[in-house]
């Protein structure tokens, strides 16, 4: 069992560091600032519409790294095995990893497996750590939005969380939503090289709406968001409605928040757009002196009303 | 037009039906607040509008002697409770909720919908399913007819804790206390399209005007309109503004089904208490799927020591800004009263859509 493991790891990942098969990877010296970040993986189901837990385990550390201005270069994979996991689910989710760094344009660097009884662990759990190589002198960082900066969004909202949630309940309306799993790194790459980058951020779990008051509260300004002009697909508004849940709290694995001085919002937007992971994006709202720590919505009547931090799991409710 | 500027020019009418009087609305429906304050309505009413949330949501009016009874089925052992998930996290008389429960080895699911409840009790042939029966006309009418679907299968282990309460008593007693000062209903959507228009016939003896409005900002904005007018003419009107979804004369069909199993009973409201003939009790011809009968459970009011404020939340008589727990003992992560727990409770919409 353990060689057949190994021997689908080394095949799948394969490239000159790894291939040494030490104990440790060598890597070679650079003379940049580097970013790290690690993350552990869970999902339920394992294959989704979209991606699956190998998407999500190289993208997710990718797009971490990324958001610090950083450009993805090495992973570290850790592989927590159920007993009786099925050998070409094993073989589905490395090769899904493989292709998805291939994408990302990283490499798997070193990595390890655990077998753990029957029981002691759900299928298959994953924890990737990655470093970059920062290119800028000021790192992008939730502290520095600034009034007068423009917010823009990569793309639409609430793909990946509907489509978790479409598929862990069976509902069968969910049929045209996917996970928008996607590798940000080239587009923020472009970013940062032609445009003063204030603050990246993804806005995985909590979705949009908490990863703006996050940066609202850090940065201690206030954000104004034009509800119309935050893109949601049509199938995730309509999922949404029927389950009464909101697209700007719904995990994202594919998307960052981008905020830059105002003066350089077109700039921005045009190379975002230039990327296959930024067609749709748009500039969203702005960034204020009034009401610091807070998020209001222009709401699509205009209206307006606080956009505040997810509070707990939203449950079923009864009408 | 678009939404924008169909509910501009409604605004505009508002602002022109008021003619710089003031109106005092109440709506009772969560998914009415929800929907005024999540659209941004609330920042663009006129300053003569003031938007009360009365006793509107299932969860809310849930009074503390029901709650009492949660725990007290929780308790047995061979019970399931069957719940739908807002209910988990409202805090009962000792503080703990139904979700404390559960960690503690309470036996309590989550359902979506209350048949998921006859499919639990024919899975676990040797425990006893309860179905906890929260709401209002809307949801009663799918209880019922989950009694007869049990009856018909033969279920002996399924019943029903009906706390059921019904719409136009509860806007009666509010009229009838001259604190909540209120001048008009949006009257609910769910609700009318089962009961229809006549049971708040009696608004008119009161001179105070109701219409059934839809949930998008423009059917609200309708309904307003039409208020206004019938106050600026003088007329008691009871109307439909929602013509679309909620017919006059509500759903006969539904309310047969309802009347073949309940009975109307008196009921206790959270922060109201006792109102004579607003609830909905199982009849004795379905005693068996009756979780009262079947446990002896009595539901009686007891002396309320919380500083919360909900009653007069519930009924107009403070904002929930007012309530001195608001936002800072009581939050949505860490709810004291009911309102404060479902999302479309007065005391949650205030906090994630208006702010402390």
């Amino acid at each position: 069992m353990q060689e057949l493991v190994s021997d689908c790891f080394r095949k799948a990942f394969s490239n000159p560091l790894l291939d040494t098969l030490d104990d440790a990877a060598l890597l070679p010296a650079v003379g940049r600032r580097l970013a790290m970040s690690t993350d552990g993986y869970t999902v339920t189901p394992l294959f989704f519409p979209g991606g699956s837990i190998g998407t999500l385990a190289v993208h997710g550390t990718v797009n971490d790294v990324s958001m610090l201005g950083a450009v993805p270069r090495y992973l570290s994979a850790a592989f927590i095995l159920e007993e009786g996991l099925e050998l070409e689910t094993l073989y589905r989710v490395v090769n899904d990893m493989a292709q998805a760094a291939r994408t990302a344009g990283v490499r798997i660097v070193t990595g390890d497996t655990k077998v753990v009884p029957k029981g002691f662990a759900d299928k298959i759990f994953i924890t990737t750590t990655g470093i970059g190589e920062i290119l800028v002198e000021d790192p992008p960082s939730g502290h520095r939005a600034g009034p007068g900066d423009a917010v823009l969004l990569s793309g639409s909202v609430g793909d990946h969380g509907l489509t978790i949630m479409a598929q862990r309940e069976g509902l069968s309306f969910a049929t045209d939503v996917e996970s928008d799993s996607a590798p940000l790194c080239g587009l923020c790459g472009r970013l940062l090289e032609r445009v003063p980058v204030h603050v990246l951020r993804d806005p995985t779990r909590g979705g949009l709406a908490s990863t703006l008051n996050e940066i609202a509260s850090q940065s201690r300004v206030g954000i104004r968001i034009r509800e119309d002009a935050v893109p949601v697909h049509e199938s995730v508004r309509s999922g949404c409605s029927f389950m009464g849940l909101d697209p700007l709290y719904l995990a994202n694995e594919g998307k960052c928040i981008v905020i830059v001085p105002g003066a350089s919002a077109e700039e921005a937007l045009a190379i975002m757009r230039e990327d296959p992971f930024g067609r749709e994006a748009a500039v969203i709202g702005s960034v204020t002196e009034e009401q610091p720590g807070r998020v209001v919505l222009e709401t699509a009547i205009g209206g307006e009303r606080l956009l505040s931090l997810l509070e707990g799991a939203e449950l079923p409710r009864i009408c | 037009m678009n939404e924008q500027s169909i509910c501009r020019s409604l605004l505009a009418e508002l602002e022109t039906l008021l003619a710089g009087t003031s109106m005092r609305f109440m709506e009772v429906c969560g998914t009415h607040t929800v929907a005024i304050f999540r659209s941004g309505l609330r920042s663009m009413l006129p300053s003569g509008i003031t938007h009360l949330s009365g006793p509107g949501c299932p969860v809310c009016v849930t009074h503390d002697a029901e709650i009492a009874a949660f725990f007290e089925l929780a308790a047995h052992e061979n019970v399931i409770l069957a719940t739908f998930g807002d209910l988990l996290r409202v805090p009962g008389p000792s503080g703990k909720s139904l979700k404390h429960a559960r960690a503690e080895g309470a036996r309590i699911e989550i359902v979506y919908s209350p048949l998921d409840a006859v499919e639990l009790a024919r899975k676990n042939p040797s425990d006893t399913v309860v179905f906890l029966g929260v709401g209002f006309e809307t949801t009663a009418p799918t209880i019922a007819a989950t009694i007869l679907t049990a009856e018909r299968l033969g279920l002996d282990n399924f019943c029903v804790l009906s706390l059921h309460k019904l719409v136009p008593p509860v806007l009666r007693t509010l009229l009838d206390n001259p604190e909540t000062r209120i001048d008009a209903f949006l009257l609910p959507g769910h609700v009318s399209t089962i009961i229809g228009l006549e049971p708040y016939a009696f608004l008119r003896d009161y001179h105070v005007p109701g219409v059934v409005g839809g949930f998008e900002p423009a059917d609200i904005l309708l309904a307003l309109c039409q208020l206004a007018r019938a106050r600026r003419d003088g007329v008691d009107l009871v109307g439909n503004a929602y013509p679309r979804a909620v017919d006059d004369a509500g759903n006969p069909r539904a309310r047969s089904l309802m009347e073949q199993v309940f009975t109307v009973e008196d009921a206790l409201w959270r922060g109201i208490g006792r109102i004579p003939g607003s609830g909905l009790g199982i009849r004795d011809s379905y005693a068996s799927f009756d979780a009262r009968a079947r446990f002896s459970l009595t539901i009686t009011e007891q002396k309320k020591k919380s500083a919360c404020r909900c009653g007069e939340v519930l009924t107009g008589r403070i904002a929930p800004k007012d309530c001195p727990l608001f936002g800072t003992r009581c939050t949505p992560r860490n709810p004291v009263g009911p309102c404060m727990v479902s999302t479309e409770g007065s005391c949650a919409a205030w906090f994630k859509y208006a702010g402390v």
